[in-house]
């Protein structure tokens, strides 16, 4: 028995490659989820013509198989966010150039809903696989992939540019070259943030499932199979008890990817943190302990890492410090100053052909009424995330003092971010048709029903990691009630409630679009907004007004975020020094 | 001759670019040698550029004017021959210790196999055979650095570069080290053929080096050399060694005679560098110099022992008190003035009084900012002005370090007040209120 357990020490080499107990117990799990997901892989192509009709089916019985799709879709779809934010940090950070027009041009993929990239991305995919079912399939892993992509190559962008100089020196002395710095320098440094956002990013894209899967763009109404249909059939056909089963369904789904692929992964991940001192407590996970036992599994890995490894060698440097090639030659300040002016002219260029097609197409009368609707919805947005934080600060700030509660409550709040709105729906018309409520004030909860979350979930954070001895002093000078919080808790939580109403306040205008525009069965209450007329003009198909509706949405986003939260940011940034 | 000459640096200046435009200069016309054989020691305050001299020779930063050589070759990067060893350790703590050492082989493509036969050889030779599997953020300080060692001399170096290697390890485990390290380069059981070491330790450098330079500040040039012949290993106590010590502490704080004297003296300059200090510490060894044993005067090695300080610590303490005029450092000695003796024995409020007396006197970027504040309609002042005007003469986080020194020191000596979230200076209230 004894015997067993040493051998969990890395570096042993396993002279026994016969199977132990825990091979027995991971053999059936690996097989069953790769026959399931073969299956679920092979039921995306299919003939399929336009028009045709896809059958989905409210029967429960169903449900396992929606489910099963939707996952599919949606870890695709986290799959190729992955390669994007990989190829897309690794060539801003190395190319100034390229970084100049990456990191605006990510700023604004940011703040385009997911409607937009859909209303594009729809007809080009169908194209792609004439009579296959793959190109609808496609359009929606993309869409998905928008709501997933961004924040994760932004993270991992962050995190090379900052990466420890001392690191970075030692990378460069013992000359590894672009591609070893890479693999054994920048990327694991990056990992803890990243696996992070990844799971962000899987919260956001459930959060627009229904958007994703229930395509109903320029006049397509097209429902793959999938929870996203199947809760918006739900909806159509007023089937209370079928929303229930989507919400049990989801709440399985979640539960089951966390166990077997983010736990294991953050467990793994513990020894790329950086900060050795941090008191984070680490991740545990059962599936990788099953699988740091089992001697397939170890060697197995072994001999994949060694494989990969083998990789690394592939492009070495292969002279020295005294070769002149080993020169850094800077981008010459003519040519950076050519390359900015190239910039400038195509960007006024574009401005000039943006003003020109709104005036001939739109006219300018639309666009001021679409400014106004953005107006109401900026109003919207800053009341609801004010009142949000009024709510849940302090709830937060409780409930991060008590660490016995504050792990389970982040927890929660990660499932409840992933809640798609649409869910709500049947709620919400009830309440308003039976109490008759005017939709302009009463649809606006929705738009931070799904991200004040990020308010509680990033204060719980900051207020567990006030240090113990700053509570007891304020205890010991007798502070109580109001001046407790002014001069403790609230400067203490400044900064991480700032990222947190960054988030929601980004999210909410995302979310306007679905919770300006409610409808259930035949019912169908709408609220003036930048949101509404977006989802509207979607589904009448109006490019033009769609693009419109979706640039001044990027412009107010992208003002407020640099005029308005960067400020605050800083501002925390500084008080916390 | 040139044959066992390892590095060539000929004239060598180097300026970095200040945040207005300007250039500064950090490094200008050093000339220096490091021959087979040797051990050499590179001394200096901060702002000295002596970390940015290694780098140069690393190969990490080029350097702007002048010749750099390795081999009679001019470089123009990191060089395979120079492995280096960090302050900070710089493992990488995802890596396993054995993987960690591999890192350059790997990089050079060295097959997997021989990779582990020449890191377990290394590992074992540095005390660490059996520490394979384990990450970094297991070991202690001394273990890591270990590794750092391991993980340099592993692709077999000509050269060895030690940035303060020891100085983040607690003084008994970096003395092992630094002994282990001597035995390994006494006895040739590394292939190494010479070793440089940046340091603010003054006995480490007496104890290791063959040749200590010392090198002046602003802009960083070779102020004079000692050579030192005595066998290794060297006893801390013998006395040799302890007069050592002191000619080289003697040197050191030699810098307001030797180099005022050449030029306007350098402290009447408003960018005047100020020494990284504070009060508290100021006083506190103003206080033991003035109480027995020492009684007014005393030895600057003995001191250092008895404060428990490092001298990258001390050395701007003594600055300070001699550029507030209240102490006077002569061959390896500080010896307290009257002012210093009234000082010492005045009530706290005359002290910060007499601090402020003294600052306004001596330290130029004081004096200037009270007078404009002055003549200031409302008495306050932004800090931006100050701190564009030291970019002028200083690193922008030399500036920003330099103005948090001048603002410490105003307010205990109560010439001006300084609101953090405004970033605004002003006169102080009325007298007699607080």
């Amino acid at each position: 028995m004894f015997e067993l357990f040493k051998l969990q020490s890395r570096d042993d080499v396993v002279d026994d490659k016969g199977p132990n107990r825990w091979d027995w117990a991971l053999l059936p799990l690996i097989l069953a989820l790769f026959s399931i997901f073969a299956f679920a892989a092979m039921q995306m192509s299919r003939p399929f013509s336009v028009g045709e009709a896809l059958q989905v089916s409210l029967d429960p019985f169903y449900l396992p198989y929606y489910l099963l799709r939707t996952i599919l879709r949606m870890f695709t779809a986290l799959g190729f966010s992955l390669l994007f934010s990989l190829a897309f940090a690794a060539i801003a950070v190395k190319y100034a150039a390229a970084e100049k027009i990456m990191i605006p041009a990510l700023d604004i993929l940011q703040s385009v809903p997911i409607l937009g990239f859909q209303a594009i991305a729809i007809a080009p995919f169908i194209a792609l696989f004439p009579g296959n079912l793959l190109g609808v399939e496609c359009a929606a892993i993309f869409a998905i992939f928008t709501s997933q992509a961004w924040n994760m190559a932004f993270s991992l962008y962050q995190s090379m540019r900052t990466v420890p100089s001392e690191l970075s020196e030692a990378a460069h002395i013992f000359r590894l070259s672009g591609w070893q710095r890479f693999w054994r320098l920048e990327l694991p440094f990056a990992m803890p943030g990243l696996l992070w956002n990844m799971m962000m990013s899987m919260s956001g894209g459930w959060f627009f499932l229904v958007a994703a899967e229930a395509i109903s763009v320029a006049g397509q109404d097209i429902k793959l199979p999938g929870i996203g249909s199947y809760i918006a059939v739900a909806i159509e056909a007023k089937d209370g008890h079928a929303i229930a089963w989507a919400i049990g369904a989801m709440l399985t789904g979640i539960l089951f990817y966390d166990q077997l692929f983010f736990r294991p992964l953050l467990a793994w991940a513990d020894k790329f943190r950086f900060e050795e001192s941090q008191g984070e407590t680490s991740q545990q996970s059962w599936l990788l302990d099953w699988m740091r036992n089992s001697s397939w599994v170890r060697s197995w890995t072994e001999s994949f890492w060694a494989f990969l490894s083998r990789g690394l060698g592939w492009f070495s440097v292969t002279y020295d410090g005294t070769s002149e090639r080993a020169l850094k030659k800077p981008m010459s300040p003519l040519w950076s100053r050519i390359w900015d002016g190239v910039l400038t002219v195509v960007t006024l260029l574009a401005i000039f052909r943006l003003i020109s097609f709104i005036h001939s197409d739109v006219g300018m009368s639309e666009v001021v009424h679409v400014i106004g609707l953005a107006m109401i919805t900026l109003v919207r947005v800053m009341l609801l995330i004010g009142l949000a934080s009024l709510v849940w600060v302090p709830v937060s700030v409780w409930i991060g003092l008590r660490p016995q509660y504050s792990q389970k409550v982040q927890a929660i709040a990660q499932f409840l971010a992933a809640f798609p709105v649409n869910l709500m729906f049947p709620l919400v018309v009830f309440a308003m048709v039976t109490f008759n409520l005017t939709p302009n004030i009463w649809l606006s909860p929705l738009m931070v029903f799904g991200t004040q979350w990020y308010i509680l979930f990033n204060v719980v954070a900051g207020a567990a990691t006030i240090p113990n001895e700053l509570r007891l002093a304020a205890d010991n000078l007798g502070l109580k009630g109001w001046l407790k919080w002014k001069r403790v808790y609230l400067p203490a939580i400044f900064p991480s409630y700032i990222t947190g109403a960054i988030t929601a306040s980004g999210g909410s205008w995302n979310a306007s679009i679905v919770a300006e525009y409610v409808t259930w069965g035949k019912t169908t209450l709408v609220a003036d907004g930048l949101g509404s007329y977006i989802k509207q003009m979607t589904e009448t198909g109006d490019f033009h007004r769609i693009a419109l509706g979706i640039g001044i949405m990027c412009i107010f986003v992208t003002l407020l975020n640099r005029f308005f939260w960067r400020k605050l940011y800083l501002l925390a940034e500084d008080h916390i020094r | 001759m040139t044959q066992n000459l390892l590095i060539d640096l000929h004239q060598v200046a180097k300026s970095f670019k200040a945040t207005d435009g300007k250039s500064r200069l950090i490094l200008d016309k050093v000339d220096f040698q490091l021959k087979e054989g040797e051990i050499v020691a590179l001394l200096g305050k901060s702002g000295s550029g002596k970390s940015t001299l290694l780098r140069i020779m690393a190969g990490l930063i080029p350097a702007d004017k002048g010749k750099v050589a390795y081999r009679d070759k001019a470089i123009f990067g990191p060089v395979a021959g120079v492995a280096m060893v960090f302050q900070s350790f710089a493992l990488f703590p995802w890596l396993t210790v054995q993987q960690n050492v591999e890192l350059g082989l790997e990089a050079q493509g060295v097959s997997a196999d021989e990779r582990e036969e020449r890191a377990d050889a290394v590992l074992e030779l540095i005390g660490l055979a059996g520490f394979g599997g384990a990450l970094p953020r297991e070991l202690s300080g001394g273990m890591k650095q270990r590794v750092g060692i391991a993980r340099a001399l592993v692709t077999n170096p000509d050269i060895l570069l030690m940035d303060e290697a020891f100085s983040a390890l607690d003084v008994l485990t970096g003395e092992t080290l630094r002994n282990d390290m001597l035995e390994l380069w006494d006895e040739d059981k590394i292939s190494t053929k010479g070793i440089l070491i940046v340091s603010h330790n003054i006995e480490e450098a007496v104890v290791m080096a063959d040749r200590i330079i010392i090198l002046s500040s602003d802009p960083g040039t070779i102020r004079c050399e000692v050579k030192i012949d005595l066998p290794r290993p060297r006893n801390v106590e013998s006395a040799e060694v302890r007069a050592l010590i002191d000619e080289v502490y003697g040197l050191m704080t030699m810098r307001t005679t030797h180099e005022a004297s050449s030029e306007v003296p350098s402290t009447k300059h408003l960018g005047y560098r100020l020494p990284d200090t504070d009060v508290s510490r100021i006083e506190a060894i103003l206080d033991m110099v003035a109480e027995a044993p020492y009684n007014g005067r005393a030895d600057l090695p003995q001191l250092a022992e008895e404060a428990e300080l490092s001298d990258e610590e001390l050395f701007p303490t003594y600055e300070a008190l001699s550029l507030l005029g209240f102490a006077v450092l002569e061959k390896g000695d500080i010896i307290l003035t009257p002012l210093g003796r009234k000082y010492f024995e005045a009530e706290q409020a005359q002290k910060q009084e007499l601090f402020g007396e003294q600052l306004l006197m001596h330290v130029p970027l004081a004096a200037h900012i009270r007078r404009k504040l002055e003549v200031e309609v409302n008495g306050s002042l932004s800090e931006q002005p100050l701190l564009e005007l030291l970019e002028e003469f200083l690193k922008a986080d030399e500036a920003k370090r330099v103005l948090e020194v001048a603002i410490e020191w105003g307010r205990y000596g109560e010439v001006y007040e300084y609101d953090y979230h405004t970033g605004r200076l002003k006169l102080p209230e009325e007298e007699g209120e607080e």
